[in-house]
This record gives structure tokens, sequence and C-alpha cells, in this order.
């Protein structure tokens, strides 16, 4: 790849805890993604998947490494400059839906944005009501989440993660939740979206059918990154 | 901020069983408020009125002669003496009313002759004070013309007024004669001309109002009065006019306030009770709206981490929950400053509170300052709460 990669780290690591108790999680990983990548992020449970995602969206600092995104260090930015780069750039997919009950479904397609701004405006509402007939739940807009079955849900949750046209999504383990022919119907919904926008996406699974809809496939043992 | 406050009301609608509950809690916290505010008002406004309603708010009279130094030095024991020789009498009055009727503040001005008498029927005799009015200023000082129970109230040369109490004692009805002796030896025949009932034991008893010109004949006084009494508006205002009538007439001037210290003390007393419930009021109220604002932070802490991961900043969070408790205060005080407003049309106006009821008065309610304070202590109280939702680390909060 000749052109600058979306997102790189370097030698990133994470340790927990201190002492006796300290737990390496990560242990040195080198990755870089580029724009329009579709990758899986494959390891047995425990090995640090969400912890890896929880880095790269920067709701976690790493304990060393380097991790830089379209050109940004971010490691070197504030808490505040961090969280709103994250609104900006970034989106997630949570293996439970994490919807919030209170709104509809097109409200939380709506929230990340009206969270940011202050204010939901007619744009935003365009843009939500685009995303909810991408996903094929334009006939749901005005339902809560308690009225919509799991894999609905889940595809809410693809669309709100798209509302701020980020470069990259993270989605942990998305499909963890699903029956078969849901969770194939969100595949393809990321594919399709990957596709149609360019937009990186990187799936943590345990799931071989799952990393099957990937085209890129990265494996985390032991706290470092498998040849891929 | 509208859209923090779409999500709190949108939480607040959530459990509207809750969110319901809060807001009563708060509405019965404001009207505890408004209520003590009403009654300790409507308590002190009841005795002010029952003291100052019937009396005079400032008295002139002749000021006590000072006994002079007839020895120079320090070390000198004068022996004050009353003198009993020459009565105590303004001599030149015409002046002191006039300047008294034009004084700012000033709504009534009656010179009076006062004076001590026995009244006779038959063989039972009692003693009486008589007060000797112009007839126009019978009711200036104690309202006497609403208080008449039977006959008129005109003062006639030949009349006199007696009280209820006083007639009941004498068998008097109206039209009957009773015999006046005066203090000055003068003895003359009136006729009842009606009897009053002020509902104050002692005028009711002893009271005696005549014409002002029969009094100066019955009482030797042919030219002087005894003094001059004034009504103010409003009472409050009798000590500062006091000061100034002092100086504009040289007379001695009595403010009601002077005799009724004790009543000052007591209603001081009463309005730092009030003021005292009033803060544990408030007090409840914060506590109440900060421990709900906590458990609905807590409840809600997988909510306010999917808010911060997804781009939502600390200060977004901070403000929905600063608003939600806000919201609840205020909607519960100006609920309960609005039933508060009702319940208090209930009660009768302080002019009619029988014994035994509770003098209430709406106007001293400060309901709009319960309000501002509810809304205020509701506001502090939820951004102390607040601040504990940006401290939700997204990561642990989500749990992936
Ligand atoms: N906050 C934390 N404090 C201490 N240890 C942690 C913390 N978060 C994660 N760990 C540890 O780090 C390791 C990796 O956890 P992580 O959740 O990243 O695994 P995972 O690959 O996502 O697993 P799974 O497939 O089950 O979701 C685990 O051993 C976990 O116990
Ligand atoms: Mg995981």
């Amino acid at each position: 790849m000749s052109r600058e990669p979306l997102v790189s780290v370097r030698r990133l690591t994470k340790v927990f805890g201190e002492g006796e108790a300290a737990a390496e999680v990560l242990r040195g990983i080198d990755l870089d993604l580029g724009a329009g990548e579709l990758a899986a992020l494959l390891g047995p449970s425990g090995s640090g998947k969400s912890t890896l995602l929880t880095i790269l969206g920067t709701l976690l600092r790493p304990t060393g490494g380097s991790h830089t995104m379209l050109g940004r260090d971010l490691g070197e930015a504030s808490d505040a400059e961090r969280t709103r780069f994250r609104s900006e750039h970034i989106g997630f997919v949570f293996q439970f839906h994490h919807l919030l009950p209170d709104l509809t479904a097109l409200e939380n397609v709506m929230m990340p944005a009206a969270a940011c701004a202050g204010r939901e405006t007619a744009d935003m509402r365009r843009r939500a009501t685009e995303l909810l007939d991408a996903v094929g739940l334009a006939d749901r807009r005005d339902y809560r989440p308690a009225a919509l079955s799991g894999g609905q849900r889940q595809r809410v949750a693809v669309a709100r993660a798209l509302i701020n046209a980020p470069e990259l999504v993270l989605a942990d383990e998305p499909t963890g939740n699903l029956d078969r022919a849901s969770a194939d119907q969100v595949l393809a919904l990321i594919d399709r979206i990957n596709r149609e926008t360019g937009t990186c996406f990187l799936i943590s699974t345990h799931d071989e059918h799952v990393a099957r809809h990937c085209r890129r496939h990265v494996r985390l043992l032991d706290g470092r990154l498998e040849g891929e | 901020m509208r859209y923090a406050a779409k999500i709190a009301l949108r939480h607040l609608l959530a459990t509207p069983g809750q969110s319901l509950l809060l807001v009563l809690g708060v509405a019965t916290g404001v009207g505890v408020f408004v209520f003590m505010s009403a009654l300790i008002g409507g308590l002190a406004t009841l005795l002010t009125l029952r003291t100052v309603g019937n009396i005079a708010h400032i008295t002139l009279e002749m000021p006590d002669r000072d006994p002079a130094r007839i020895v120079p030095g320090e070390r000198v024991q004068v022996a004050v003496q009353k003198d009993l020789s020459r009565r105590e009498q303004i001599l030149v009055w015409q002046p002191a009313v006039a300047q008294a009727e034009v004084a700012a503040g000033v709504v009534a001005v009656s010179p009076q002759i006062r004076g001590s008498a026995f009244v006779q029927r038959g063989q039972a005799v009692a003693p009486v004070g008589v007060i000797g009015v112009q007839p126009d200023k019978l009711s200036a000082i104690a309202d006497i013309g609403k208080a008449m129970v039977a006959g008129s109230d005109a003062l006639t040369p030949d009349g006199v007024l007696v009280g209820a109490t006083l007639a009941e004692d004498l068998g008097l009805r109206i039209g009957q004669v009773v015999r006046l002796r005066s203090d000055r030896g003068r003895e003359r025949s009136f006729r009842v001309g009606g009897i009053f009932a002020l509902g104050i034991s002692t005028a009711d008893r002893q009271a005696v109002y005549m014409n002002f010109n029969t009094a100066r004949a019955l009482f030797d006084l042919p030219s002087g009065i005894s003094r001059i009494e004034i009504k103010v508006a409003p009472p409050d205002a009798a000590p500062a006019i006091a000061a100034r009538l002092r100086r504009a007439t040289g007379l001695e001037a009595t403010a009601w306030t002077e005799d009724n210290a004790q009543l000052f003390d007591a209603l001081d007393a009463q309005g730092r009770t009030g003021t005292v419930i009033k803060a544990f009021a408030l007090v409840t109220i914060v506590i109440g709206i900060a421990s709900a604002m906590l458990l609905s932070i807590v409840r809600r802490r997988g909510e306010i981490g999917i808010m911060r991961a997804v781009g939502a900043s600390p200060r977004f969070v901070l403000t929905v929950f600063a608003i939600e408790g806000t919201l609840i205060g205020t909607a519960g005080a100006v609920a309960g400053a609005l039933v508060a407003w009702l319940a208090l049309s209930a009660f009768p106006p302080l002019t009619e509170v029988e014994g035994g009821g509770l003098p209430v008065d709406r106007a001293q309610g400060d309901f709009l300052l319960a309000i501002a304070l509810t809304a205020c202590a509701a506001a502090v109280a939820s951004l102390l709460a607040a601040r504990q939702a940006t401290r939700v680390d997204p990561v642990e909060a989500i749990g992936t």
C-alpha cells in the first residue's frame, strides 16, 4: 500500500493492573488499516480483541506504543480532543446493541451527531432516515428498541455508527448475539456499506463464519498479531 | 443544551410514575414553604391589626415638666414628685392639630378631653373613663361607628355612648338617663344615646364617649385639651412620624410601638421560627433531588457509557442530568405553588378570622420566592449529582 494508512499502531502494549497482579494483554501490536478495508479481528476469548478495539476507538489509552489516525498522533491528544476525534471519525457497533431505550430507532441513529451539535437538525434527520432505509428499517423508524428484534436492533446500531460518516467503524462481535440468518443480514449490510462508501471496518469475532465475509484476517494470540 | 433537554425529558417520561412522585415530593416542600410564609405573615398582620386597629398610633401630650436643679453641682439628689396641683393639659392645641393634620402619613387626628368619672343609676355606681371627642371624630381612632350594637352614634350635647359591658352591668338601655360625677366634682345627667361593643374588654366596661364641648364643662377645661390622638398609615411608620411631630410641636409624642415592644419581640421570634422551617423545607428538596439524580445516574450508567463512547462530551452528560433535576425541581415548585395558592384561597381573609381559625394571608405566601429558591436549589443539587455522571468510564459501563 503506497499511500498513508488510515490507522497505524506501532509496538502497542496494554498492561492492566500493577506489580504482582499486572496482566500484559497486548504485547507489542503493529497494525495498519487502510481506507476501504473490511477486516476481521480473530482470536480466542480473552485474547484482547475488545481491548485492542477500545484502544483503536480512543476509549482507552494504551500503556505503550504509538497510535495515529488520519495523521493525528492520538497518544498525544487530550481527553477532550480524543472525544471530539472519536465523534467525528470513528463509529462503534457493540455485541449488545446498546441503543438508548427511551429514543426511537431514528433518534438513536441521530444521537451521536445530535449530542455533538447540541440539537437535532433537519439534515441529521434526513441522513438518519437514509441510513435506516439502507439497513432496511425505514418502516421501523419510530419504534423503540424494545419493539425491535435482535437483528433489527443491531442494524439500527450499524446505522448509528455511520451517522457521522466516520472513516473507521469498530465492531465488537456485532453478530455474537444473533442467529445465523440475522447475522448474515447484518454482515451483508456491512459488506455493502463498505463497498459503497469505502468506510473501513474492523470486526472482532471468534466465529469463522463471520470471518468469511471479510477480505482481510488479523489474528490475535497471546497479545501479539499472527501472520496474516 | 436543547438536545440535552430533550434527552432529560425522555428520561423523565420513561418512568412517569417515579417522576410524578418526585415532583409531588418537591411540591410538598414548596407547599410547606408557601404555607409557612402565609401563616407567619398572616399571624403577624393579624396581631398587628388587632393591636393597632382600635388604638391611637401616636399620642400627643404635654411633656412632663422636668424638675429644675436648684442647687448647682455634681452631687445633687433630686426627688421627683409629680406636680398634682396643676393638671396636664395642652393649652394651645389648635396649631398642633393643624400641624398633625398636614403631616405626611397621618390619616386622622382627634383632639380629646379625658377624665375619670362615676356613672350612677339608682344605687349602682361604676367608675368610667370619659373620652370627649368632636362628633365628627368619634370613629377616627377606635371605630365606634362600626361597633354600635344599639342606638345611634350621633354625639348630642346631652348624650353619651357607653360600652356593652357597662350597659349590662348597670342595666342601661337606650334613652335612659344616667348621672355622671367627674373627678372635678361636677355632676350632670345624660341620656344613653348608643351602646357599642369594641371587643376590647376594658373599653367595653369603662369607656364613655361624649361630646367634646360637654366634656369641657364636666372636667373644668375651658380652653385646653388632654391629648391629641393620631392614626397613621402604615402603622409601622408611627415611630418616624412621632419623632417628626415631637420636633414640630414640642409636645410629647408616643408611638404605639413603644408600648408594645413585647409584641415585636414575639413577631420577631415567630419570623425566625418560620425561616428555620422554610430552610428545612428547602434542604429536604435539595437532598431529595440530589439522591433521585444519583439513583438515576447509577441506573443509566450503561446509557451514559454509550453516549460517551459515540462521542458525547462529559459536559453533555452533565447537562442532561442537571436539566433532569432542574426540570423536576421547577415542575414541583410551580405545581406546589399553584396548589398552595388554590388551597390558601379556601381560608377566610384576615379580617374575618375567628377564634380557632388559621390567620393565613395568601398575599404573604412568597410564591415567586419559593419557586425561584426551589428552582435554584434543584439546579445546584442536580448539578452536584450530575458530576457523578461525568465520571462514568465508557469502557467499564459498556462492559465489552
Ligand atoms: N479493565 C480491565 N482490568 C483488568 N483486566 C482486564 C480489563 N479489561 C480486560 N482485561 C483482561 O484483558 C484480557 C483481554 O480481554 P478482552 O476483553 O480484550 O478479551 P476478548 O478477546 O475481547 O475476549 P472475548 O472474545 O471473550 O470478548 C482478559 O484476560 C481480561 O481479563
Ligand atoms: Mg470481547
